[in-house]
């Protein structure tokens, strides 16, 4: 049996640059292009909730223009990308996947947009997800499931399963997506491309739909490594619109990229390769590991002890802060508003009953449960005091090494279905991904093997925070050990 | 374009407005004074007073009252998804400044927490708030009692955002809809909590009028109670006369008019003493006060069950007040009324009371004292406040702030009477004419120029005159009572129709009587 594939792999941000600056191609061309792959391949991944040809068409001749005139060119000039429907686009829908916000138009544009925008890029349209960002399979998107471009019958991952899907079939060039607990690396993994995790406070929170908000961030996916660090340089920064945003300058990402690991130390935690793990994932991981130390790096086992609170740490704080988030969707000013309620409290229960998904309701209600009177102190103070714990192990052991090297996800991507009856084992997909979302450390997702069937597997690199540019330098040579093969 | 605000089902009757809150056993609160007396009340109040900063807390938008429905509002404020708050650093200066202005200890560091509930008129679905870690505590004011000057404990003090506004009435379809009015969302407030410390009506009606003399001197807010820029609720509970232990309370909320404080509170202490005489025990519950009906309501109990399940609110780092911050404050602190009184007092030679009135405001005692420090005699720019402004005032029910006569027009008033140019009489014209033209005093001196004899031989006539007709009140002033030469004094400036030189004239009848 073969299963059915639609990988594509899109031009590289210097190959858009390249053709655009020596005229061999127009950016209104390649936006053309770009929408002829999305309704060539989406009807089958269903990558896209959204599209604005007219918008975008616009945008790409003003690149033109600028080429016609002899630049110079920003630095995304002309680059196609799709954006994850938790981030506003002044005049677009803005979904977050959720039927709650059907119908909602933005009225702002989120910074990180603005800034891809000001780049030169061209905003193709609005990328699916998990509702609200939760969840770790796109299956929780009220508008359909996404699916995997490396097997339609399996999902991408999530919640930013879209995104990685897009760039995986070639219908954008660049995405972003939003990362709480895994939900840009995980879906990389399972895609095949490469996704990174800022640290928390490198990239503007402004207009990004929140879930968590002290664990979101908005992150690039590319299908190389050198331009998910040129577009992560051009939406990082302070903005003074997110008070959670750090004032520190920004380095050129590409800079280190091609400095190898010789000489570096990389930290490997047991902890993540324990029970769980399934056989090929941990294969790939270790080979590669090895090919790393072969190109000099020092390997050190390393011990993150803390890890196994991860994941309760996580759905504890994570939901207590959805469950706040999300009040505000409450038909009363915009979105989804039952109509038939004739009270204001049936106003706010049917809309919401009727407005959310299964697993939005279930974590709104694992949230307020745990912030309630008599509860919190059990629950929220202490998953804060976990999360210092965890975050500490991270510093000491970045004390001792550069980076830290795990598999991604325990598995490859998983069939569609297969997890939809089971929560629990649903948030375990995230068990490797949620300690650096919980410690505000930086991370990049880059593949580093396939399995049996064919199915991609990702490597996650770790670095302290505001360190990207040491994870991506990492991350560079382990996409060129993959070249080599 | 930001989405229109759209009419809502009218809320259940939890959520509804006074008219429509159910109606509990009212008592008509008629205790006999001798059972009064057996109870002793505890009062604690809650401030809320708006920061009168020219943005909100969190975003840019202008904060002002009174614009058009949903116009001063933007996606941050309105709660628009993806939106988030940045705290407004001349709130925190503001709210720093109250708190020191109010003796309390500021923290280098307070928190900010989400308090949640859902309200049409609450976008986001919680308030940002302070819980745990408030910009400010142990504080205290001194209040006058009876029993001489109380100091009420302060317990603290924090900064939030007010909520917008639910309008229950006023549209054709008000009958089954409530219409949502964002643009008060988003506005920082300092709520100030006190400690149970007040034991009766009088004390919080002090404690509410020195709180807002000292926010008003400090400029943070304009505690303007009809705009709600100042809005309190009550904590009361009553126990025996020294009893230890408090009573169960209940919390009033809509006392939104000094007038109306003392009534509440009164009210609200017999209802809970009756109760309790009568056997019953006082529900600890929310209660609206009706300053129509002079009474207070129960909102259901339901209220009482609400858990806000406050945590860190984690869109905004923790508050660090910074050393450079603190000593900036401190530069803006004025002096203080109380403080203020007291100087004024020692350095007019003025009267407890003309420095209570000349107080009212800091720009009046700011006028006050730059008038008085060029009036040749500043206690008489007092005297005259008291005998010639104020009553004329109140009789057009104006405020000192609004007078005609500036307190400059008053000091040149003073110095003429002072010198001997005008006559009380001849004053209380002017004074008459400028709030009839509505024009400062000298202007209207200027155009009067009240006639005045000075001749002394004119003087001397009418002396005269008026000795002759009233020998028996020569005689007693030659038989050593003095002070009959007012009499004279009267009489002669009756004769001379006012106008007669006043110092002169007193000069001329002790030379005319001993002589």
């Amino acid at each position: 049996m073969t299963v059915e594939t639609a990988v594509s792999r899109p031009l590289s941000i210097a190959e858009v640059r390249r053709s655009i600056e020596s005229g061999s191609s127009k950016a209104s061309e390649l936006a053309a292009a770009a929408y002829e792959q999305i309704h060539a391949r989406d009807p089958q991944i269903h990558a896209y909730l959204s599209l604005n040809p007219e918008r975008a068409l616009e945008q790409a001749r003003r690149i033109d223009d600028l080429a016609a005139k002899g630049g110079p060119l920003p630095p995304l000039a002309g680059v196609p990308v799709g954006i994850k429907d938790v981030l506003t686009i002044e005049g677009l829908p803005a979904t977050a996947g959720s039927k709650i916000l059907e119908g909602y138009t933005a009225p702002y544009t989120a910074t990180s947009v603005r800034k891809l925008e000001e780049a030169g890029a061209i905003i193709l349209g609005k990328i699916n997800c998990d509702e609200f960002a939760m969840g770790s399979s796109n299956e929780n998107s009220a508008y359909g499931p996404v699916h995997n471009p490396h097997a339609l019958d399996r999902v991408p991952g999530g919640s930013s399963g879209g995104s990685a899907a897009a760039v995986a079939a070639g219908m954008a060039v660049a995405t972003l997506g939003t990362d709480t607990g895994g939900s840009i690396r995980q879906p990389a993994s399972f895609c095949g491309v490469v996704g990174v995790l800022p640290t928390y406070g490198r990239v503007s929170r402004y207009g990004l739909i929140a879930f968590a908000s002290s664990l979101d961030r908005v992150g690039p996916f590319a299908s190389n490594v050198r331009d998910a660090a040129i577009t992560l340089g051009v939406i990082a920064g302070h903005d003074p619109m997110d008070a959670t945003s750090s004032p520190r300058p920004v380095p050129d990402y590409t800079a280190d990229l091609d400095k190898g690991v010789a000489g570096l130390k990389l930290g490997v935690p047991a902890e993540y390769f324990a029970e769980g793990l399934d056989a090929e994932v941990r294969a790939a991981v270790e080979k590669t590991i090895e090919q790393l130390r072969a190109s000099g790096a020092e390997i050190k086992p390393i011990s993150l002890p803390h890890t196994r609170y991860a994941i309760p740490t996580y759905y504890v704080i994570a939901t207590a802060e959805a469950s706040a988030n999300l009040a505000r969707f409450d038909g009363v000013r915009y979105g989804f508003r039952a109509k038939d309620a004739n009270t204001l409290s049936a106003m706010y229960r049917r809309s919401r009953d009727l407005g959310f998904g299964p697993e939005v309701k279930r974590r709104i209600m694992l949230g307020t449960y745990a912030l309630s009177a008599g509860y919190y102190d059990a629950y929220y103070k202490k998953a804060q005091q976990v999360r210092r714990l965890l975050t500490d192990d991270f510093l000491k052991a970045f004390a001792e090494v550069d980076a830290i090297l795990t598999p991604t996800a325990p598995t490859p991507a998983f069939k569609l279905g297969e997890k939809t009856d089971d929560p629990v084992s649903m948030y375990l997909a995230d068990i490797y991904t949620v300690t650096a979302s919980l410690a505000g450390i930086c991370g990049v997702s880059v593949p580093c093997g396939k399995s049996g069937e064919g199915l991609p597997i990702g490597l996650q690199i770790l670095g302290k925070h505001f360190h990207e540019a040491m994870t991506l330098r990492v991350a560079q040579a382990v996409e060129s050990l993959q070249g080599e093969q | 374009m930001l989405p229109q605000a759209r009419p809502l089902p009218n809320p259940d009757s939890r959520l509804s407005s006074a008219a429509k809150i159910k109606l509990s056993m009212a008592t008509t609160a008629s205790v006999p004074p001798e059972i009064l007396a057996k109870y002793e009340a505890v009062i604690g109040l809650e401030v809320h007073v708006q920061l009168l900063t020219a943005t909100k807390a969190f975003c840019g938008c202008a904060n002002q009252f009174g614009a058009p429905p949903n116009t001063n509002v933007c996606p941050v404020c309105l709660g628009l998804p993806g939106a988030l708050p940045v705290l407004n650093e001349k709130a925190v200066e503001y709210a720093t400044l109250a708190s020191l202005a109010l003796n309390c200890q500021v923290r280098d560091r307070s928190i900010f927490a989400r308090k949640n509930y859902f309200y049409p008129d609450l976008p986001k679905g919680y308030q940002i708030s302070q819980y745990d870690k408030p910009l400010a505590e142990h504080g205290w004011i001194e209040v006058p009692t009876p029993a001489g000057t109380k100091r009420i404990g302060i317990t603290r003090l924090h900064m939030e955002e007010d909520a917008g506004k639910s309008l229950h009435d006023g549209f054709p379809d008000s009958a089954t809809r409530t219409y949502v009015d964002l643009n008060r969302c988003g506005t920082p407030l300092i709520e100030i909590v006190s400690e149970p410390d007040i034991r009766t009506p009088d004390e919080a009606y002090e404690y509410l009028t020195r709180l807002k003399e000292i926010l008003l001197f400090t400029g943070v807010s304009d505690c303007n109670m009809e705009e709600g820029s100042l809005r309190c609720d009550a904590n009361v509970s009553v126990r025996l006369r020294g009893a230890e232990k408090f009573g169960t309370k209940a919390e009033v909320k809509n006392v939104n008019s000094f007038r109306f404080i003392r009534a509440a509170l009164e009210y609200e202490i017999e209802r809970q003493i009756e109760i309790i005489e009568s056997g019953g025990r006082v529900v600890q519950e929310s209660r609206l006060w009706n300053a129509n009906e002079g009474r207070t309501y129960s909102m259901r109990s339901k209220e009482q069950a609400h858990d806000y399940r406050y945590f860190p609110e984690p869109d905004l780092p923790p508050l660090v007040l910074t050393a450079r911050l603190k000593e900036e404050v401190v530069k803006l602190m004025p002096e203080l009324p109380e403080a203020r009184r007291k100087r004024m007092i020692a350095e007019y030679e003025i009267t407890e009371q003309d420095a209570q009135t000349l107080t009212a405001t800091r720009s009046l005692a700011d006028q006050f004292e730059s008038a008085a420090r060029a009036a040749k005699n500043p206690k008489r720019v007092a005297n005259l406040v008291q005998s010639e402004l104020t009553s004329r005032l109140k009789a057009r029910c104006l405020e000192l702030e609004q007078s005609p006569i500036t307190m400059k027009g008053i000091a040149f008033a003073a110095d003429l009477a002072e010198e001997g140019k005008l006559s009380s009489k001849q004053l209380k014209q002017l004074f008459d004419s400028a709030f009839e033209s509505g024009e400062d005093f000298p202007a209207v001196y200027e155009r009067e120029k009240p006639q005045q004899i000075t001749d002394p031989a004119a003087i001397e006539k009418m002396i005269d005159e008026v000795i002759a007709a009233n020998p028996k009140q020569v005689e007693q002033y030659r038989g050593g009572k003095k002070t009959v030469a007012a009499f004279f004094v009267g009489q002669v400036m009756k004769l001379s129709k006012g106008q007669a030189n006043p110092a002169l004239l007193n000069e001329l009848v002790t030379k005319k009587l001993d002589g």
